[in-house]
Parts: structure tokens; C-alpha cells; sequence
């Protein structure tokens, strides 16, 4: 395992704060090359794919933290049957798919880390990212770069200081995904109430690690 | 007259936000939020309980295309229809488990009174038990059995062997192959 530097921790929107105690974003940036994942990263997700069954999946929503990300969906008014919470939907593609599919770096260091610690994680192209993360919600005429229209009034978003890098639970922005032209990665954590603290580190330093180490 | 001077511009407002009443929304949707996190978890423990013996309504449509901070409307919304979901699985449940506790008296009636329950056949899944298998009242010794009232209840031994399931698929294939030579 690679060193992971510590988590820097952004900000909420006040007013977003007040509705939804416990909300918080939460990022390491790691040296990364998008392409094909070392067998031991292959390896690792076969391991998972052993230890992964159907049962677990159905009992999944009882566990905490995936129960805590269903919550906050509801809260924000997705409905998590339909636009699936990471480790629900994860699990749901290891029974269909028969194992957990190697989708190169860094998807399978994110894939890794949530199904371990069930934390909502994403990446980012550290490079393109200005400042501190945050959540809020979006601004009249801001728009999310690559898809058409404007955002609705109030679409909550992940954002770096000068734009939207992507809708909360949601598509990332043209140009802020990770691509084959990336050198650094920025591995971001989405913590809702429910989810300790403790679960998110260990999710970033997982996928931190796997990502540093490949 | 005097006392009666206040009343147009009481009668002007449309909001409850009037002289000394405050009206903390945002009190009340943390509070919707909180009935939200129960009642999800209700539900959760209902359907991971039904799993396998029956299904049971879960589904909530979303009140918003997108993320989005809900208004206490729409929050009032997913909490009613929570509660109703929580409500029809909760009804669903105990119906399977009448069915169920139903079946398993049948099982031990047939077992008691085997000539009483010609061919009638209860499986596992029937009692809300998992694998393979069933309770068949049949006739000892084929038709010599039916004719002399000679009933047993025979149990199923379980789930085929996978190697026997490959047998059948093999010959499955073998006579699909002779049917298009």
C-alpha cells in the first residue's frame, strides 16, 4: 500500500448545513494513471466477489451506513430503488454479473473502498479541480458543463470554487471526470448522517492507497 | 369601534406569519426528516423479512428529477408514502404468514390422515421454507395402492444433484439435435 496524504475536509453550504446535519465532503489527491488495474487490484476484487453474496445484498439496507445513504436519498428526493446508492448499486452488478467487474483504474480502487466501508465515493481530475470541495446548491443559470440546460433551481452539487464539478449522487461535469490524460486523482467522500467519521477516512485511505500503490 | 381597528390587516394576510406567530418550517422538515429515517428503516427490515417468502410493496416514486432540498410538501409527501408502503408490507407479511401456518397444518393433517388428502402436494416453499422439496400424498404400490386405500405421505429428498441437472440439459440437447437431423 502506497502513502496517502491526510483528508482535507470541505465545506457546506450554510444554509444546506442546517437541513441536513451530519452532511460533509471530505477528499485526498493521489498521483494516478487511468488504464488497466494491476492483478493485485484484480485480485482483490475477486476476493470480493468471494465474499459478496445474495444474501448480503438483500440485508444490505438494514446495515447503517448503506441504510444512512438510502435516508439521505429519500431526503433529497431520490428514490434509491431507482438512482441506487454506490454500494447498493455495486452489489447489485456483483449478483448480476456473477463477480465484481475489473473496470480499470480508478474505478476499481473507488469500488474497492465502497464496497469495504459502504462510503459514497467519486473522482475527480485533481488537476482541474480549484480549491476546497463543497456542497451546495446551484445558482440561477449555472449549468453543469457537458449536459444541455441550465440546472434547476436548487440542484445540490459537488463544487470547487469556481463551478459545479458534479450533481450530488449524480453525473460528473464534462471535464472534470478522470480520463485517460490524468495524472492526479482527487477521490472525494460524500458523508451523511449516520455514516462516522472513522468510515469515511478509512474509505479514502483505501482507495488512496490501491490508486498510490498501482 | 376602536377594539375593531385591527382587524382589516389581520384579514389581509395570507400566512399564519402574523403578529407574534412564527412559523419554523425548518424545524418542522427536520422533524418530517427524522420519520423519513424510521420509517426507511421500518421498511427495510420488512422487505429484507419477506425476502424469499413473498414481495412486498417498497417502492416510493422520487418527488424531484434531481437532488434537491425538499419542501415540506414534498417531504410530507415520501413520509406518507412511506407510511403507506410500511403499511401494505406489514399487511402482505402477515397474510403470507397465515398461508404459510395454514399450509403447515395441512402438512401435519396430511401426515395424521394421508387417504384423506388424495394427490395433494404442499412444497417447502409453501411453508416459507428454503431449498427443494414436498410433502405428496400418494399411493403405496401405484394402482394396487389406490384401489386397496393405501396412502402414505412421501417426502421429497431435496434439491437435484447438479450433475444430474447437466444429465437433463444433455439430453435436453441430444434430443433437440435428433429432432432437426
Amino acid at each position: 500500500m502506497g502513502w496517502v496524504p491526510a483528508p482535507q475536509q470541505g465545506w457546506v453550504a450554510p444554509h444546506i448545513a442546517s437541513e441536513f446535519p451530519g452532511l460533509g465532503v471530505a477528499w485526498v489527491e493521489v498521483d494516478s494513471k487511468p488504464g488497466r488495474s494491476p492483478d493485485p487490484v484484480r485480485r482483490r476484487l475477486r476476493d470480493l466477489s468471494d465474499r459478496t453474496y445474495g444474501s448480503q445484498a438483500i440485508r444490505l439496507r438494514e446495515r447503517p451506513i448503506p441504510w444512512a445513504y438510502r435516508v439521505f436519498f429519500r431526503q433529497i428526493g431520490l428514490d434509491p430503488d431507482r438512482t441506487r446508492t454506490p454500494v447498493e448499486q455495486l452489489t447489485l452488478d456483483r449478483l448480476h454479473d456473477g463477480g465484481f467487474r475489473s473496470n480499470g483504474l480508478p474505478r476499481d480502487a473507488l469500488d474497492i473502498a465502497i464496497v469495504e466501508t459502504g462510503v459514497a465515493l467519486r473522482a475527480f481530475d485533481a488537476e482541474r479541480v480549484e480549491g476546497r470541495l463543497c456542497i451546495r446548491d446551484s445558482a440561477p443559470g449555472e449549468s453543469l458543463s457537458g449536459a444541455p440546460g441550465d440546472l434547476a433551481r436548487g440542484t445540490l452539487v459537488i463544487a470547487d470554487e469556481r463551478r459545479p464539478l458534479g450533481l450530488l449522487f449524480g453525473p460528473t461535469a464534462a471535464g472534470a471526470a478522470v480520463e485517460r490524460a490524468s495524472r492526479r486523482v482527487a477521490v472525494a467522500a460524500v458523508q451523511v448522517k449516520g455514516v462516522p467519521q472513522i468510515a469515511v477516512e478509512e474509505a479514502l485511505w483505501l482507495a488512496g492507497s490501491t490508486l498510490e500503490a498501482a | 369601534m376602536t377594539t375593531l381597528s385591527g382587524m382589516p390587516s389581520l384579514l389581509r394576510q395570507n400566512d399564519l406569519s402574523g403578529p407574534g406567530v412564527a412559523v419554523d418550517e425548518r424545524e418542522a422538515r427536520l422533524q418530517l426528516r427524522g420519520q423519513i429515517a424510521r420509517l426507511e428503516a421500518e421498511l427495510a427490515g420488512l422487505f429484507a423479512e419477506a425476502f424469499g417468502h413473498t414481495e412486498v410493496p417498497h417502492r416510493v416514486e422520487a418527488p424531484s428529477a434531481g437532488p434537491r432540498v425538499l419542501d415540506l410538501g414534498q417531504l410530507e409527501a415520501v413520509r406518507d408514502d412511506l407510511a403507506t408502503r410500511a403499511a401494505e408490507a406489514r399487511q402482505a407479511l402477515v397474510e403470507r404468514w397465515r398461508v404459510e401456518d395454514g399450509n403447515r397444518e395441512l402438512v401435519e393433517r396430511m401426515l395424521a390422515a394421508p387417504q384423506d388428502y388424495k394427490w395433494v402436494r404442499v412444497s417447502r416453499q409453501d411453508l416459507g421454507l428454503h431449498g427443494c422439496g414436498h410433502w405428496h400424498s400418494r399411493p403405496r404400490l401405484g394402482p394396487i395402492g389406490m384401489l386397496m386405500g393405501w396412502w402414505r405421505v412421501k417426502i421429497s429428498s431435496g434439491c437435484p444433484l447438479s450433475g444430474r441437472l447437466a444429465a437433463v440439459d444433455r439430453e435436453d440437447q441430444a434430443r433437440q439435435a435428433g429432432r432437426l437431423a
